[in-house]
C-alpha cells in the first residue's frame, strides 16, 4: 500500500535549529538503502523476560530500520506488549539487551522516552480535559516550549483528523477517536521511533485506511521507524514492510510476506480463475478440465455461480506454467474464461502454519 | 495544513543526538509538570468545591457560638493568656450546656483525614482505570515524578483549604470578639497550621498508599474511610477497651500498674488522632501542662517537675512539650509515603 502523493509532508513549524544544526540540515538525508545505512533504531539481542517461571519473551532478536514499518504479529499473550514495554524501559528485561535509538532503555529510559512515541494498548485520556488539553499535558511533560507545542498540537490533530473535535472533552469521544488521539499523542514529541500497540483496533475501516496512509507518510517523509503490534492480519499485511510472527514469547519468523510465505507456506500457489458456467454439467466439466492440468493439486468450486474458481498449484514455482496451461485448456475446450490471476500469499495462512510449526517444534524440544 | 508552505526535509539525526528543541526548552522537573496539572484538576474538581463548602459551614457554626462565649468571658480574668487563640480550641457548650460542640482544632482532628483521603484515594488507581498510566509513564519523566507530583499537588490544595479556612476564622475572630492577636499568638497559630498540615498529609500519604496498593478507586475510598472511622471515632473506644480490660491501671502490684500505664500510653500515642489533638492543645493553649499530655518518659521527666506548678508556657516550652508528637506524625507520614513510593516503583505498568 502506498500513500497518495498529495499527502502533505509533516511541516516543521518554528523548528529552527540553533548552532551547528544548520550545517546538519544542509547535508543530504541518509536513505535506508544507502551505503552508510544507519544503525537500526530498534535492536534487541537475546531479549528475555520471565515472570516467575513463565517466559513472556524468549530470547528475542529483532531489528527495525529507519524508514520501515515492522509488524509484530501474534495472539493475545504472545509477548508483544511485554516486548514493547521493555523497549520503552517500562519493564526491565530478565536477560539480553535492547537498543532503542542507540541507547539502552533499561539504563537511560528518559532519553529513550523523549525520542520514542508510544501508543499503548487501549489508550486512555483524562476525560474531563479536552483532546487539546490532553496533548498539551504530554507536550509539557516533554518540555516542549509553549508556542512550538501549540503549533505541533494543531498539526497532529489535523493529521489524525480530529481538528474539529479537539476542544471537546475526551469523555465524549468514541473509542476510535480516542485511538486517533492516542496516535496524535505519540506524535506530539516529534519522535524518531513510533511504537504502536494495536493501533487500529476499534477504528472504522475508512479511519483505518487513513491511519495507515498517515503511517506510510511518516515513514516515507520523515524516515521514522515504526513498530506496530496487531492481530489484524490483513492490516498488517497491507501496511508493514516486514513482519515478525510471535508465538509463546518467541519470534518464530520474520521477513516480508513473500519471504515468510516461502518459509512457512506449504509450497502451494493459488490462481483465481473466472469461468462462466451455465448449469451443473458445465461446472462438472470445468472441474474436470482444470483438474487435468499437470501441477494442479486442488480445485475449489465456487459456492455461487459467478464467483471465481480457486486452483491450487504445487510446487509454487509452477504457477506461471499452470496459468498458461489454463489459458490453453480454455481455448481448446471452449470454456468461457473471464479472468485468470495469481493470488498473493495469504498472511493468515502463513501465520496459521507458522504457529502450528512452532508448536510442533516446541513439543519436540520438550520431549 | 496548507500546501503552500514548502516542507523541509527531515533533519539528520545521529545516534544519541539530542534533538534541537530541547536546547530551548523550559527547564522544569517532571514532578512539577505533574503537580501543576494535578493541582489544576483538584481546584476545578467538584470534590474540592464540595469539601470547601462543607468544611466552611461546619467550622463556622461552632465558631459562632464560641465567639459569643469568648466575648462574654473576655473581660473576666479566667482567660488570661492567648485569648485570641481560644477561638481555635474552645468547644462551646450549646443548648444550655447540654451539648458541647467540637472546637475548631477538635473539628480539624475529625475532618482533616477526610480532606487528605479525598485528594489521594484515586491518585494512582484512577490513572490506571482511565488507561492514562502507561501513556504518562512513556513520557520522558521519572516514574517517581508521578507520585511525587501528585503528593505535592495534594499537599498544596490542602494547604490552600486550611489557610483560607483559618484565615477566615481569624478574620472573623478579630471582627467578632474584637481581640487583635499578639505576635506570639500569630506564631503559635502558624506552628499549629503547620502541624495540621503534617497531620492531614499523613492521611494524604495513606490515601496515596491505598491508591497504589488497591486496584479499584471505590475500594480504596472505602478502606480509607473505614480506617478514618476506626481511628477518629472508635479510637477512643479502643484505648478505653485496652485501659479497662487488658491493662487496668489499678491494682496492688506497682510494677504491673506502671507497665500497664506504659502500654496504654503507647497505644494512645500510636493513634495519629491523639498525637494531633495533644499537639493542638499545647500549641494553642499556653496554659496546658505536661500532665494533660502523654509525654514520653524522658522529656516528661525533665519537664514534669517544673510544670506541675500552674503557669503559662512560653512558645518554645510548648513546642518542646509537643515535639515528640510532631516527630511521630512526621514519621508516620514519611513511612506511609515511603511504602507507597516503593510499591509504585516496583509495580508493573500494565493493568
Amino acid at each position: 500500500m502506498t500513500a497518495p502523493s498529495s499527502r502533505p509532508t509533516r511541516k516543521r513549524i518554528g523548528r529552527t535549529r540553533s548552532g551547528t544544526g544548520a550545517e546538519q540540515d544542509a547535508r543530504p538525508r541518509r536513505t535506508v538503502e544507502g551505503a552508510d545505512r544507519p544503525r537500526a533504531p530498534i535492536r534487541t539481542r537475546g531479549l528475555t523476560k520471565m515472570y516467575g517461571e513463565l517466559v513472556a519473551v524468549d530470547h528475542l532478536d529483532l531489528e527495525v530500520q529507519s524508514g520501515e514499518i515492522f509488524g509484530l504479529l501474534g495472539q493475545n499473550g504472545a509477548g508483544k506488549t511485554t516486548t514493547i514495554l521493555m523497549l520503552l524501559g517500562l519493564t526491565e528485561p530478565t536477560e539480553g539487551q535492547a537498543r532503542v535509538v542507540g541507547l539502552d532503555p533499561a539504563r537511560r529510559p528518559l532519553e529513550v522516552k523523549r525520542r520514542v512515541g508510544y501508543l499503548p494498548d487501549s489508550v486512555g485520556f483524562y476525560g474531563d480535559l479536552s483532546g487539546r488539553q490532553n496533548l498539551r499535558y504530554t507536550a509539557q511533560l516533554n518540555r516542549i516550549e509553549r508556542d512550538l507545542a501549540e503549533a505541533t498540537i494543531d498539526e497532529v490533530l489535523e493529521q489524525v483528523g480530529l481538528t474539529a473535535r479537539g476542544d471537546d472533552p475526551t469523555e465524549t469521544y468514541s473509542r476510535g477517536m480516542l485511538q486517533r488521539l492516542g496516535i496524535a499523542d505519540a506524535l506530539v514529541k516529534d519522535p524518531d521511533v513510533l511504537i504502536l500497540d494495536e493501533p487500529t483496533t476499534s477504528i472504522d475501516p475508512l479511519g483505518v485506511a487513513e491511519i495507515l496512509t498517515l503511517l506510510r507518510a511518516l515513514v516515507r517523509d520523515r524516515g521514522m521507524a515504526i513498530l506496530l503490534s496487531s492481530h489484524l492480519l490483513n492490516q498488517v499485511q497491507s501496511v508493514c514492510d516486514r513482519i515478525g510472527i510471535f508465538a509463546a514469547g518467541r519470534l518464530i519468523g520474520q521477513g516480508t510476506t513473500p519471504e515468510l510465505s516461502q518459509r512457512f507456506g506449504e509450497d502451494t500457489a493459488h490462481i483465481e480463475v473466472g469461468i462462466q458456467t451455465d448449469d451443473d454439467t458445465g461446472v462438472a466439466r470445468v472441474r474436470e478440465v482444470l483438474a487435468a492440468i499437470p501441477g494442479v493439486v486442488e480445485v475449489t468450486t465456487p459456492s455461487r455461480p459467478l464467483d471465481p474458481w480457486i486452483v491450487g498449484v504445487r510446487p509454487a514455482g509452477d504457477e506461471t506454467r499452470v496459468r498458461r496451461s489454463i489459458l490453453a485448456a480454455a481455448a481448446s475446450t471452449g470454456l468461457d474464461l473471464t479472468s485468470v490471476r495469481p493470488l498473493p500469499p495469504s498472511l493468515e495462512e502463513i501465520y496459521r502454519r507458522a504457529v502450528e510449526k512452532a508448536a510442533h517444534g516446541h513439543a519436540r524440544d520438550v520431549r | 495544513m496548507t500546501a503552500d508552505t514548502p516542507a523541509q526535509p527531515a533533519p539528520v539525526r545521529r545516534e544519541g543526538e539530542i534533538p534541537s528543541r530541547r536546547e530551548r526548552s523550559v527547564p522544569r522537573a517532571g514532578w512539577m509538570v505533574v503537580a501543576r496539572k494535578e493541582l489544576g484538576d483538584h481546584l476545578l474538581s467538584a470534590r474540592f468545591v464540595i469539601l470547601l463548602i462543607v468544611i466552611g459551614i461546619a467550622a463556622v457554626i461552632p465558631l459562632y457560638f464560641a465567639a459569643d462565649a469568648i466575648r462574654s468571658a473576655a473581660s473576666s480574668p479566667s482567660l488570661p493568656a492567648a485569648r485570641f487563640l481560644t477561638l481555635f480550641w474552645y468547644g462551646p457548650p450549646v443548648a444550655n450546656g447540654q451539648v458541647t460542640l467540637p472546637s475548631v482544632s477538635g473539628f480539624m482532628a475529625i475532618v482533616g483525614p477526610l480532606l487528605g483521603l479525598a485528594f489521594a484515594f484515586d491518585a494512582v488507581n484512577g490513572e490506571r482505570a482511565q488507561g492514562t498510566l502507561p501513556r504518562l509513564l512513556s513520557q520522558p519523566i521519572h516514574r517517581d515524578d508521578v507520585i511525587n507530583g501528585k503528593f505535592v499537588a495534594g499537599l498544596a490544595v490542602i494547604a490552600i483549604v486550611i489557610v483560607v479556612l483559618f484565615g477566615v476564622i481569624a478574620a472573623f475572630g478579630i471582627i467578632r470578639i474584637g481581640i487583635v492577636p499578639t505576635a506570639a499568638e500569630i506564631l503559635r497559630l502558624v506552628l499549629w497550621v503547620l502541624v495540621t498540615l503534617v497531620y492531614i498529609s499523613l492521611w494524604l500519604a495513606f490515601g496515596m498508599l491505598l491508591s497504589v496498593v488497591v486496584r479499584g478507586a471505590a475500594t480504596s475510598a472505602l478502606i480509607g474511610f473505614g480506617t478514618w472511622l476506626l481511628f477518629t471515632i472508635f479510637g477512643g473506644l479502643i484505648v478505653s477497651f485496652v485501659k479497662e480490660f487488658l491493662a487496668p491501671v489499678s491494682g496492688t502490684d506497682t510494677t504491673q500498674v506502671l507497665q500497664n500505664y506504659g502500654l496504654r500510653d503507647l497505644i494512645q500515642r500510636l493513634l495519629p488522632d491523639t498525637l494531633y489533638r495533644e499537639a493542638s492543645l499545647v500549641l494553642l493553649n499556653p496554659q496546658v501542662m505536661s500532665r494533660d499530655v502523654s509525654t514520653p518518659t524522658t522529656i516528661g521527666g525533665l519537664t514534669q517537675a517544673q510544670q506541675q506548678i500552674p503557669s503559662i508556657l512560653s512558645l518554645d516550652q510548648s513546642f518542646i512539650l509537643v515535639w515528640p508528637q510532631v516527630v511521630a506524625l512526621v514519621a508516620l507520614t514519611v513511612a506511609c509515603f515511603a511504602i507507597a513510593y516503593v510499591r509504585f516503583m516496583r509495580q508493573e505498568v500494565r493493568a
